[in-house]
């Protein structure tokens, strides 16, 4: 059994908070790259400029990419071999955050209680999803959640029948819903499987796995890239102010599900699509 | 087009501007988003006054990250503005001239901008630390309990922004993916 003090948790949250609001993922930047070369509105040129500068001002003056820092969503991947000790785990994770919010300067976005609405003061609590699994590592991945796409992502409880197809249909829904509110060019995360709550999971999971990198099963990846293709027919745009690239990626993560269902989520995140992972 | 624009805008300045021109704005703006709007929307139901000269305004749908010491702000980006479509309405009809945000509004609120001359304009979302080059003053004036909801008072020197609905209420974002759909 290896033993792990949750301080080490503590540290590490803090610091990917940190990263994560100011330095995007080398995936998320190639993306960006990709979209300038590929619009052809000078509007839209023009915002993908603007969005790359963003990042640049960002990095070399730690300035927030984006002033809504999110709401921390962490996904530990917990070894089995592994005893934490020195406290408890949710708490080390929230301590992480609390840190890595007030001493990095990031915006406190979260409320106490969802109708009272007291703001907490230091971003707490984080959502966390623990995983058991195999072996003697804990890894860590952090999504700070803008909720300007939050808001426009949705679950739709699909009938068997309408395969995939309605898939197809369910995500493009949301996607021309979300429209300038999401701030495109958009990642969309798509959880399909599963129950009502694990779907949704499934679509937040999506979101981490890099922008460029396709599922493992051939029909998925074939549906990623199909519909990233229409997502950019749309016309929405950079900014939604019209142009090609309404999206930079479609992600998509399966699980099995029930003989009489089919669960889709689809979970928009902005071109701000933030995650680091780090082991253990 | 680009245009410079001084705030607060003249009725011929109104008038000039058309849903897709890019402007860079100079002068006063106010930040109030969701819980500003509900406590301005209470204190108007009160009968009580603004915390500021609404006649003329400018406001920001915007709520800062906390500023590094030595600097005027963090990064400071718009915000959703469809959230406010519930407040907007009454705000215009009080005089409010200029809104900025991102994302689409209602049709009562395009009613009211053109029902009373104003503007909405979009700044880019996701741009907050490039935008916040463009702020040269930041102070809190009202609802400072309410931490980055506060409402602050700032000055800003060409704020890049985009007309998105203009006063005779033409809408950008329709107009735009209109030109761009390929579906």
């Amino acid at each position: 059994m290896r033993e792990l003090d949750v301080v080490e948790i503590t540290k590490a949250v803090k610091e990917m908070c940190i990263e994560a609001n100011h330095f995007l993922s080398p995936d998320m930047k190639t993306a960006l790259n990709k979209a300038e070369e590929r619009e052809e509105s000078p509007v839209g040129r023009k915002v993908l400029s603007q969005l790359k500068e963003n990042l640049r001002i960002a990095e070399e003056e730690m300035i927030p990419i984006c002033q809504d820092t999110g709401m921390a969503v962490v996904f530990l991947s917990v070894g089995q071999e592994v005893h934490l000790v020195g406290g408890n785990l949710t708490e080390a994770v929230n301590e992480g955050v609390r840190l890595g919010y007030t001493e990095g300067y990031l915006r406190k976005s979260v409320v106490r209680d969802p109708l009272i609405r007291e703001n907490t003061g230091d971003n707490t609590p984080a959502v966390v999803h623990t995983e058991i699994v195999p072996g003697d590592r804990v890894d860590i991945t952090l999504a700070p959640k803008g909720f300007g796409s939050e808001n426009m992502s949705r679950v739709f409880m699909l009938k068997p029948a309408e395969g995939i197809e309605g898939v197809k249909a369910a995500v493009l829904t949301a996607v021309k819903d979300a429209g300038p509110n999401a701030c495109p060019p958009m990642v969309v995360g798509v959880g399909i499987g599963g129950t009502f709550e694990k779907c949704a999971i499934l679509a937040k999971k999506a979101l981490t796995r890099p922008a460029g990198e396709h599922s493992d099963i051939p029909y998925v990846k074939e549906l990623e890239e199909e519909l990233l293709e229409r997502i950019n027919k749309t016309g929405i745009g950079p900014g939604g102010l019209g142009g090609r690239v309404t999206a930079m990626a479609v992600n998509i993560l399966t699980f099995p599900t029930h003989i009489a269902g089919l669960p889709v989520a689809v979970n928009i995140c902005c071109h701000v699509n933030r995650h680091v992972t780090r082991t253990l | 087009m680009d245009k410079y624009l001084k705030l607060p805008l003249t009725s011929e300045d109104i008038a000039s501007l058309h849903a897709g021109d890019s402007v860079y704005l100079t002068g006063v703006i106010y930040t109030a988003r969701d819980a500003a709007h509900k406590r301005m929307s209470e204190a108007l139901s009160r009968g009580e006054a603004l915390p500021m000269d609404i006649k003329g305004a400018a406001i920001y749908y915007m709520g800062p990250s906390p500023a590094r010491p030595g600097r005027v702000i963090g990064s400071a980006g718009p915000t959703t503005a469809s959230r406010m479509d519930k407040y907007a309405p009454a705000l215009l009809d009080l005089g409010l001239q200029c809104m900025i945000g991102k994302g689409k509004r209602s049709d009562e609120v395009r009613e009211a901008i053109v029902r009373n001359g104003a503007v909405y304009f979009a700044a880019i979302g996701g741009a907050g630390a490039l935008l916040s080059k463009a702020i040269d003053a930041s102070e809190v004036i009202a609802y400072d309990d309410l931490g980055t909801e506060a409402i602050r008072k700032l000055t800003v020197k060409d704020f890049p922004a985009i007309v998105v609905i203009d006063s005779t209420g033409r809408d950008l974002y329709k107009e735009s993916l209109k030109e761009y759909c390929v579906e």
